[in-house]
């Protein structure tokens, strides 16, 4: 066989169209505004909290909150559980990022899809799954106890920081493999073979060619795990426990429990500090390794594993791949059926049952009910923020778009919990939001916004002007132009937004534990209760839950799956 | 000397190199012909130990390279679009080899220098891999494959992907390289002038065999194939028939002897006229008794620099591509008379039958 599939070169083929500036201001004011309302506003209201409780700003606040012994073996476990977890979710994903994108094998599709599945999930979904996972009735003790009988050891992680670590792993593989992999996938890999050839050894090819080359997509990856597993919330809140807090369950606590909001505040202001920190060193490191190179198509990379050490590698990491993602999700459906008398649906039914429940004061199927209401009218607003904002950055010139590209990025750089902390600190003006049912919509588009941007820009972006210049030659209007071209290019894009908002909405815990009023619980907020009670049935019944959650948000991905946008889960 | 002896290659089920047999003696520059996706790069890939041999050998002067890693095996590799590496400028990608090999630092940069002269690339050392034009490029991609001085040399379609005016540049500088260097050259192309200036000896490659080897004269003159004669670029293949010693063709019957002959059983057959078999006949040369005359009429006329193609359409309907080098070229229209030399009617052997 010769050459191997056409190049295709790394050159984006596009030009900004130009728009008015009147165009573009009109098209940020509702973006602008909704920003300026529910972030910056509740974020100052933080700020203002925790520096200036008596209207003069007291810098001695933040110094004793810094010095605090309490506050800095916080942020310390933060940080280091934070750069381990980041470590060893490179470990495990570089691997299976080179399995995926350059090794042929029966069943790739289906395993790419199903490590994408993880990262959807609700946050609260995977610290139950792992609760069950690592639990005294996990799989693993069940297997000990028939092969050793009744002295064999029980393992109990439920409460350690390998439960967290082991969790974040399982979160975050799938950010490593897609971003990682979706450029190894396009690597031309005659690059290594060249090297081999020169008389350099494998590992030598990979260490000086390939690694170099993909130093840009493992940095970003590396960059968001850290971020995530730095405001890691529901997987701690739910695995942690004393001495194993993160500064972000430690604002949610110092809320809830210590009633102390200067210390929140701080606290909050303290993570948001780190988060821009690691963000712009994050933004120097990607702008320095940036390389020009020849892209090949990713079809023409793969083959099929040529040696025995090759096979063995595959086998090994798609075992890996294969429990890290089924065995959490398989244990979560098993306990989810398990009653205090044996195998049953009764998690099931009471699920759908009408009868308020005792933990939850409103029947369980509401919170379902309540989640979906929630989701879609999250979805739609987000859609409309990220759809505006994502045009008006394209229509702008330079500097407009960076902005905006920038600050529809920074509440993903902010916690979720900071945002839920901030709506309750500050929504009481200029109309006392606080009671309504809006807040957790709200919130949660605000969260799922910059998704959306993300999808839709690189989309919108890479219009071929030449084709909208074309349609104008051949007679179309301006608004013809945008229907006529824009639009369909962009439908499948604002479709895969779309499921994208609903499954982060709609799993959405950090934010909606704070805003949510206590009869209109979310599905994420009635497992976190039901996990907080003890009793067979209220474990059961969360595991139950979760399972339905973890379908939900599985199917929208699935959906985006379908669409094959090339661009998803990448950042 | 390069040895590949029942070499067979696959993709998976997919065989791509079948049960190949090749030899090349030291020095000599082998080209290997064929067109796109005959195997020729997998063959390159095979003998390089990037693909596993599903059977056969490959050995080089007295070591069976069998089990060698690609990185012991001390061959050099030019590929299809270059394959730079493009995070290093031009005297790192050539430094590569060399520093692998374990050269002292101090040599590699008097090596460094040595090859990009030889190439004609002196002074471009710091510049980075994305400055270069296409021609720089490939003059890069060859520094690179000569630096660590490899006892085999092989190059994938080096010219592939350069213009005209590059290419016959880079065509009369090859050989001086080659000679240069003195090692034994495999080179894979699909164009027939590019492997037929610069070879030693061709081999003609077709779905993963050799139809024929031999120097490009032998091969001009002499195709074995109907394949071998179209790949070379010989575009007149007619059908005969071979009755005993006698064979009948569209001009007339004549004994066998007469013509050229690849090895045709009898019965129907296809041969092909050679190159310089067939001229416009004129006053001042007419067609000679042993000649056949045909009349027809220029269908078309081709202005190709140097000469011009006619088109010529005789009154049997067949067409015939008719060089003119010198003297008045007919227009379109006339009626002219051709003359055909048959001893330049080559006969073919059959391609043999291959599942594709």
């Amino acid at each position: 066989m010769d050459g191997h599939g056409a190049p295709v070169k790394a050159t984006r083929r596009s030009t900004a169209r130009r728009g008015r500036p009147g165009a573009v201001a009109a098209l940020l004011i509702v973006p602008v505004v909704f920003l300026g309302w529910f972030f910056v506003w509740p974020v100052s209201a933080i700020v203002g909290t925790g520096l200036a409780p008596d209207g003069h700003v007291e810098l001695g606040i933040l110094a004793r909150v810094l010095t605090d012994p309490t506050v800095r073996s916080v942020a310390w476990f933060t940080l280091w559980q934070a750069v381990v977890s980041t470590v060893l979710t490179l470990a495990v994903g570089l691997p299976g990022a080179y399995v995926l994108s350059r090794l042929e094998f029966r069943g790739r599709r289906l395993l790419q899809v199903a490590v994408t599945v993880p990262f959807v999930l609700p946050t609260v979904v995977v610290g139950s799954a792992f609760l069950a996972l690592l639990g005294p009735q996990s799989p693993v003790n069940t297997a000990l106890g028939a092969l050793l009988g009744e002295g064999a050891p029980t393992f109990d992680l439920r409460r350690t920081v390998a439960a967290i670590l082991l969790a974040h792993v399982f979160f975050n593989y799938a950010v490593v493999v897609r971003t990682v992999g979706g450029l190894w996938s396009m690597l031309d890999p005659r690059l290594e073979d060249a090297a081999r050839i020169l008389g350099a050894s494998r590992w030598r090819a990979f260490r000086e060619v390939s690694l170099p080359l993909l130093r840009p997509a493992i940095a970003a990856s590396a960059a968001i795990v850290f971020l995530f597993t730095f405001t890691s919330f529901g997987v701690v809140l739910i695995l942690g426990g004393p001495g194993r807090a993160t500064i972000e369950v430690e604002i949610h606590r110092a809320t809830t429990q210590l009633l102390d909001l200067p210390l929140a505040s701080s606290l909050a202001l303290l993570q948001m500090i780190a988060v821009v920190a690691a963000l712009t060193v994050y933004g120097r490191l990607s702008q320095r390794a940036e390389v020009q190179q020849r892209l090949v198509s990713s079809a023409a990379v793969r083959h099929l594993p040529r040696t025995g050490g090759e096979r063995w590698f595959l086998r090994s990491n798609v075992l890996v791949a294969a429990a890290l993602v089924f065995a959490p999700i398989a244990v979560l459906i098993e306990r989810s059926v398990v009653t205090a008398s044996g195998y049953g649906l009764g998690n099931w039914s009471r699920l759908l049952s009408r009868e308020p429940t005792s933990v939850l004061a409103v029947p369980a199927s509401e919170a379902v009910r309540n989640s979906l209401l929630f989701g879609v009218s999250a979805t739609l607003i987000a859609l409309v923020l990220g759809g505006l904002a994502a045009t008006a950055a394209t229509l702008g010139r330079g500097r407009i778009t960076g902005l905006v590209d920038r600050a529809l990025m920074v509440p993903l750089g902010t916690s979720s919990v900071t945002v839920g902390f901030g709506f309750l600190i500050a929504l009481d003006r200029p109309v006392d939001l606080r009671g309504s049912a809006l807040l957790v919509p709200l919130a949660q588009a605000l969260i799922a916004t910059p998704f959306v941007v993300r999808t839709l820009l690189p989309v919108l972006r890479s219009i071929d002007q030449r084709l909208r210049d074309a349609a104008a030659v051949l007679g179309a209007t301006p608004s013809r132009v945008w229907r006529e071209v824009d639009l369909p290019i962009v439908g499948r894009a604002l479709l895969v937004a779309a499921g994208f908002s609903f499954a982060i909405a709609v799993g959405e815990f950090g934010a909606t534990v704070f805003v949510a009023r206590a009869n209109l619980p979310t599905m994420p907020v009635a497992i976190f209760r039901l996990l907080g009670r003890p009793g067979v049935a209220n474990f059961g019944q969360a595991m139950a839950m979760s399972t339905l959650l973890a379908a939900l948000t599985a199917t929208a991905l699935l959906a985006i799956d379908r669409l094959r946008v090339g661009q998803v889960g990448r950042f | 000397m390069l040895s590949i002896e029942g070499v067979t290659l696959a993709y998976g089920d997919t065989v791509v190199v079948l049960d190949l047999t090749l030899e090349a003696a030291d020095g000599e520059v082998l080209c290997v012909l064929g067109p796109s996706g005959c195997g020729k790069s997998t063959l390159l890939r095979g003998i390089a130990g990037l693909e596993p041999l599903q059977g056969g050998t490959v050995r080089l002067g007295s070591v069976d390279l069998a089990g060698l890693r690609p990185d012991e095996r001390g061959v050099g590799l030019m590929f299809q679009e270059h394959a730079l590496f493009p995070h290093r400028s031009v005297a790192d990608n050539v430094a590569f080899g060399p520093r692998m090999r374990g050269v002292a630092p101090r040599d590699i940069d008097q090596r460094v220098r040595e090859t990009l002269d030889l190439v004609g690339l002196a002074g471009t050392g710091d510049r980075q891999v994305d400055e270069l034009s296409g021609g720089e490029r490939q003059r890069v991609a060859l520094a690179r494959a000569i630096a660590p001085r490899p006892r085999l040399l092989m190059l994938d379609e080096p010219l592939g992907s350069l213009d005209r005016a590059l290419q016959t540049r880079l065509l009369a500088e090859l050989p001086d390289v080659f000679a240069e260097l003195g090692t034994t050259v495999v080179y894979v192309t699909h164009d027939q002038d590019e492997a037929l200036s610069l070879a030693d000896r061709v081999a003609v490659m077709r779905a993963g065999r050799i139809v024929q080897q031999g120097s490009p004269s032998e091969l001009w003159r002499g195709p074995r194939t109907p394949f071998v004669a179209g790949f070379l670029g010989l575009e007149h293949l007619v059908d005969v028939q071979v009755e005993g010693s006698r064979i009948v063709t569209p001009w007339g019957e004549f004994d066998r002897s007469v013509v050229t002959d690849a090895g045709a059983g009898p019965g129907p057959g296809t041969a092909v006229l050679l190159a310089d078999a067939i001229r416009l006949a004129n006053r001042s040369s007419p067609p000679r008794s042993f000649e056949f005359a045909l009349a027809g009429a220029v269908a078309h006329r081709r202005f190709l620099g140097d000469h011009v193609r006619l088109r010529v359409e005789t009154r049997d309907g067949r067409t015939y591509a008719v060089p003119v080098w010198r003297g008045d070229v007919p227009e379109p229209g006339d009626e002219v008379e051709l003359a055909l030399d048959p001893s330049s009617i080559h006969l073919l052997a059959p391609d043999p039958d291959q599942a594709e």
